[in-house]
């Protein structure tokens, strides 16, 4: 019921607006038909007219949808039709009873089902005739209550005589509201159940003060299947003294933090979006084309392939933390540092991100190992760390684990990031990569040309060359 | 309390520690006694853990939040959508259904990408987790869990391995076999142990690690060889929701949403809650990183999406209209954070600018509600899953030429059905008693102006 219940503030106030005719709402009619009056009615068109002017929906089709969820929902339906959708046309539509409205919670049980059911089959009109699926469903439900049947079979026949009582227009309202009720909680087969709950919501949202059980006063003996509840061991709890006392914590690490003003963050954020937005096939599209429209995997394999694309290579200009989410650009940056004998620095901060992802029964073994290759007496890569993370690290060896090499990491990022990215980015292998990609069209230029040239040649024996000058020219 | 106050009167044994000391004499109902000043502060502050302070430390909580709220006021400048006004709007939207995949017998719940940026894992009501070839449509391995509701699958970055949880409590990890006719569920290994639902999980950026969120308010982190766990997450009042980890490389965080309507950011290494965020009015569904890592955006039951950003600690856009009235379930960006996909509980996918806060689009189609939407590691596509029992894939049409024919390789599930029935119209179709409702046509069909029509069919 979470959907029905959460939604339905919401729901309930636009079906509200729309039957207040004085404040604007669509006007109910009763419409003369053949021989006879259809009282409180509206017109399909108009409830899809009046979302689209009060709720600014500017295509049909959006309202359409809405006005068909609210009528799934049971806060309107069609008159002559089981399957509660909203049509843009003529057809006649009536407001549930707010009695009858989801937000009662109800849940109906069978036994009122079948009371229902039975009631209709005695009341002798052509309007009330059972359709076919609930035949079957009345059917089944007197195999499975065949012991009842008696007294359900007692109630409807109550029913019926209290009905019998009321006025022939209000009797008719009341049928198609009820009927409308039932095409809720027992849909047509096919058509979605709209009172199915979300089973991590139901917990909170059932209450049980305020489940309705029965429509028809019937007391439940718990013959029917309850549904699927899934029912928390946890209480909700009060906040204790500690509670608050984290909290306080908390907010006064929140009120010492230092943060950005919106205008900067606006800045930035449009910024990235703007950087990376030919890399985004939702805005820029993809080349040569996407997959998922053309069935031609070739995007993939360009992407996967470790000779990267310009555009790629362009990326990894934008950050340190681009070029090294890039196995490629990992490989090239690395390339880059053993020309300049300072790998260490890259395969410690590899390693330390290795260690980081290791199962930890490997973590503390790993951790010496890294500690042996990098960073004590005499390692064979020794990498430069301030006295501070040294010690710090060391400390942290005496019990390794996943997070003792985070400051050293940091550090060393820092100092990549600063240093030998900057000459990496300056460097002739990115500098080559990134140009070498822009000079590949200007070949196939090229070589266009030259074979038009030899074209040219073969075949101007054959034609006069002003001609064929003309023709180059031209094109 | 400062024992300024208090008049040494006497030195001897103290009532309460009967050391000798020099005693204050004060009065507890009334009654004299004599305590040393290390008990009279002790008792003082006993007295405080007793109960009035409650009240006290409560107030002071809320006026730091009051002073907290303000100073956060002062940073709010400019709303990002005024910045946003100079940068150029979104072309409009051509996207095609390319793909529909069915197999699941009752609600898809959720919906993982393999890094391969074609495979997937989905998981269902009915207790099946099935891992789909999304590109070619095969069914690849099909597990079944013991329980129904499996509300949280992810695939593993290395592509050798499934996660998946829900009713169970618990979060179990399946190797995926090249042989097809093995027994998965055997192979089946339980690695995380709630005390309720799993409601969501993730691969860290290792086979080795996963992180769930649970229906009993925490979420966890845990070694996938050992099962042990490696870090708790407290702090949430209520049921977890949705998590998210950092996108960066060297991010050690991650964003959980949940029934207590915030959304929490945390440090992994410390289990400690880094910031929050308060500003939904019922249950957040789902959270996601924003590309950077600098921001997130969250779906809630109070039909709004939200998005906030870390650096500014605050909500900086709100995604909402009139006509959107029920609850978001799931929020996913385009790979340049440009777009936001949002899913609703009213069978819609709506498409934000999230720089302008303004509707791009909103595409119908499925039959029930989006219980997720997803884009692939490339960017390529979006995969949404629903109650309606399927999956169905996305894609973006060349720039420039949406009209381009595309070759068809696989047949569109309801093209006959779509092509021969007026809108208006229902039927029920004789073969398995399917309702076809008129306001749900068998197909996305995109509302944008520039692309309406036919979405399966190449125009």
């Amino acid at each position: 019921m979470s959907n029905l219940y959460l939604c339905a503030p919401q729901m309930e106030d636009i079906v509200t607006r729309i039957q207040d005719e004085k404040a604007g709402g669509v006007a109910i009619r009763t419409v003369k038909s053949f021989l006879s009056k259809i009282p409180s009615v509206v017109s399909g068109a108009d409830i899809v007219q009046w979302l689209m002017k009060n709720l600014s929906i500017e295509d049909p089709a959006e309202a359409i949808h809405l006005g068909s969820l609210i009528a799934a929902h049971g806060y309107i339906f069609p008159i002559s039709d089981h399957v509660l959708t909203l049509k843009d046309d003529g057809t006649l539509y009536r407001f549930q009873s707010p009695y009858f409205w989801p937000s009662n919670c109800w849940e109906p049980e069978n036994t009122d089902y079948a009371i229902y059911l039975c009631k209709r089959t005695m009341q002798n009109k052509a309007r009330l005739e059972l359709a076919d699926y609930e035949a079957e469903n009345l059917a089944r439900l007197q195999r499975a209550f065949a012991r009842k049947w008696e007294f359900i079979f007692m109630q409807a026949e109550a029913q019926v005589k209290i009905d019998r009582k009321k006025d022939k227009a209000e009797r008719k309202i009341l049928d198609s509201q009820e009927r409308a009720f039932w095409d809720v909680h027992r849909p047509v087969p096919g058509c979605v159940n709209t009172t199915e709950m979300d089973i991590r919501k139901c917990r909170r949202e059932k209450n049980p003060h305020r489940v309705k059980k029965s429509v028809y006063g019937v007391p439940d003996d718990g013959q029917s299947q309850p549904s699927p509840v899934h029912i928390s061991s946890q209480p909700s709890r009060k906040p204790t003294k500690e509670d608050v006392q984290k909290e306080i914590t908390f907010l006064n690490i929140q009120l010492d933090r230092h943060c950005m003003k919106v205008s900067k963050v606006a800045d930035s954020l449009m910024t990235y979006t703007e950087q990376f937005m030919e890399y985004d096939p939702f805005v820029s599209g993809v080349e040569p084309s996407n997959p998922w429209i053309s069935d031609d995997t070739t995007f993939w394999d360009m992407e996967a392939s470790r000779d990267p694309s310009q555009q790629r290579v362009k990326k990894w200009g934008f950050s340190l933390e681009e070029a090294l989410k890039d196995p490629a650009g990992r490989d090239q940056f690395l390339k880059f540092l053993e020309s300049e004998f300072s790998s260490e620095n890259l395969r410690f901060w590899l390693a330390v991100q290795d260690l980081k992802r290791r199962p930890l029964q490997e973590v503390s073994t790993r951790a010496q190992e890294i500690w042996q290759e990098f960073l004590a007496e005499g390692a064979p890569s020794s990498i430069n760390l301030d006295s501070h993370s040294y010690e710090l690290t060391s400390q942290n060896l005496k019990d390794p684990g996943r997070y003792s090499f985070e400051d050293a990491q940091e550090h060393i990022f820092k100092l990549m990031k600063s240093d030998s990215y900057a000459r990496f980015l300056r460097s002739n292998i990115y500098q080559d990569l990134l140009l070498a990609r822009k000079k590949q069209p200007a070949d196939t230029e090229q070589g266009r040309r030259t074979s038009l040239e030899k074209f040219t040649r073969s075949v101007g024996k054959s034609l006069t060359g002003k001609r064929l000058t003309g023709l180059m020219q031209s094109s | 309390m400062c024992d300024q106050t208090f008049m040494a009167a006497t030195f001897g044994p103290c009532d309460s520690c009967s050391k000798a000391s020099p005693l204050m004499n004060i009065y507890i109902k009334s009654e004299a006694i004599n305590y040393c000043s290390f008990c009279v502060e002790m008792m003082a502050c006993q007295g405080l853990q007793k109960g009035e302070t409650l009240a006290t430390l409560k107030k002071e909580s809320e006026n730091l939040k009051k002073k907290l709220e303000e100073e956060r006021g002062k940073l709010n400048d400019i709303e990002l959508h005024q910045v946003a006004e100079k940068v150029e709007a979104v072309a409009a939207l051509s996207l095609k259904t390319r793909r529909v995949l069915k197999g699941h017998g009752n609600k898809v719940l959720c919906v993982d990408w393999c890094k391969d940026k074609r495979r997937l894992v989905s998981s269902s009501q009915d207790g099946k987790v099935i891992v789909w070839d999304a590109f070619t449509l095969n069914k690849e391995h099909g597990v079944t869990l013991p329980c129904t509701w499996v509300m949280a699958c992810a695939y593993a970055p290395s592509g050798c391995a499934v996660a998946c949880g829900g009713l169970d409590n618990k979060c179990s990890v399946v190797p995926l076999s090249l042989d097809r006719n093995e027994n998965l569920a055997a192979k089946k290994k339980s690695v995380a142990m709630h005390t309720n639902y799993v409601s969501g999980c993730s691969f860290t950026n290792s086979d080795m690690q996963l992180l769930t969120s649970s229906g009993d308010g925490t979420c966890a982190l845990w070694d996938v060889e050992s099962g042990q766990l490696l870090q708790s997450f407290h702090g949430h009042t209520a049921d977890v929701l949705s998590l998210d980890l950092a996108p960066s490389e060297t991010g050690n965080t991650f964003v959980s949403g949940g029934c207590d309507m915030k959304a929490n950011v945390w440090d992994m290494r410390s289990g400690q809650n880094i910031q929050s965020f308060e500003s939904h009015e019922s249950d957040i569904n789902c959270v996601k990183y924003y590309p950077s890592g600098d921001a997130f955006a969250s779906a809630s039951d109070d039909a709004t999406c939200r998005f906030y950003d870390l650096r500014a600690d605050r909500e900086v856009a709100v995604y909402q209209k009139d006509s959107i009235i029920f609850g978001a379930s799931s929020v996913d960006f385009s790979l340049s954070g440009r777009l936001l996909f949002t899913g609703y509980n009213d069978y819609t996918i709506n498409v934000w600018d999230v720089l302008k806060g303004t509707r791009v689009s909103i595409l119908l189609g499925h039959e029930n509600r989006i219980s997720r939407v997803r884009v692939s590691p490339d960017g390529t596509a979006l995969c949404s899953a629903s109650w309606d029992n399927s999956l169905r894939i996305e894609g973006t049409g060349p720039r420039g030429n949406p009209t381009h024919p595309a070759p068809q390789l696989h047949p569109p599930a309801h093209s006959g059905r779509s092509q021969s029935v007026p809108r208006a119209d229902r039927i029920y179709s004789p073969s398995n008693k399917f309702l076809v409702f008129p306001w749900v046509f068998s197909q996305w069909e995109w509302l944008g102006k520039s692309s309406k029509g036919s979405a399966l069919e190449p125009s």
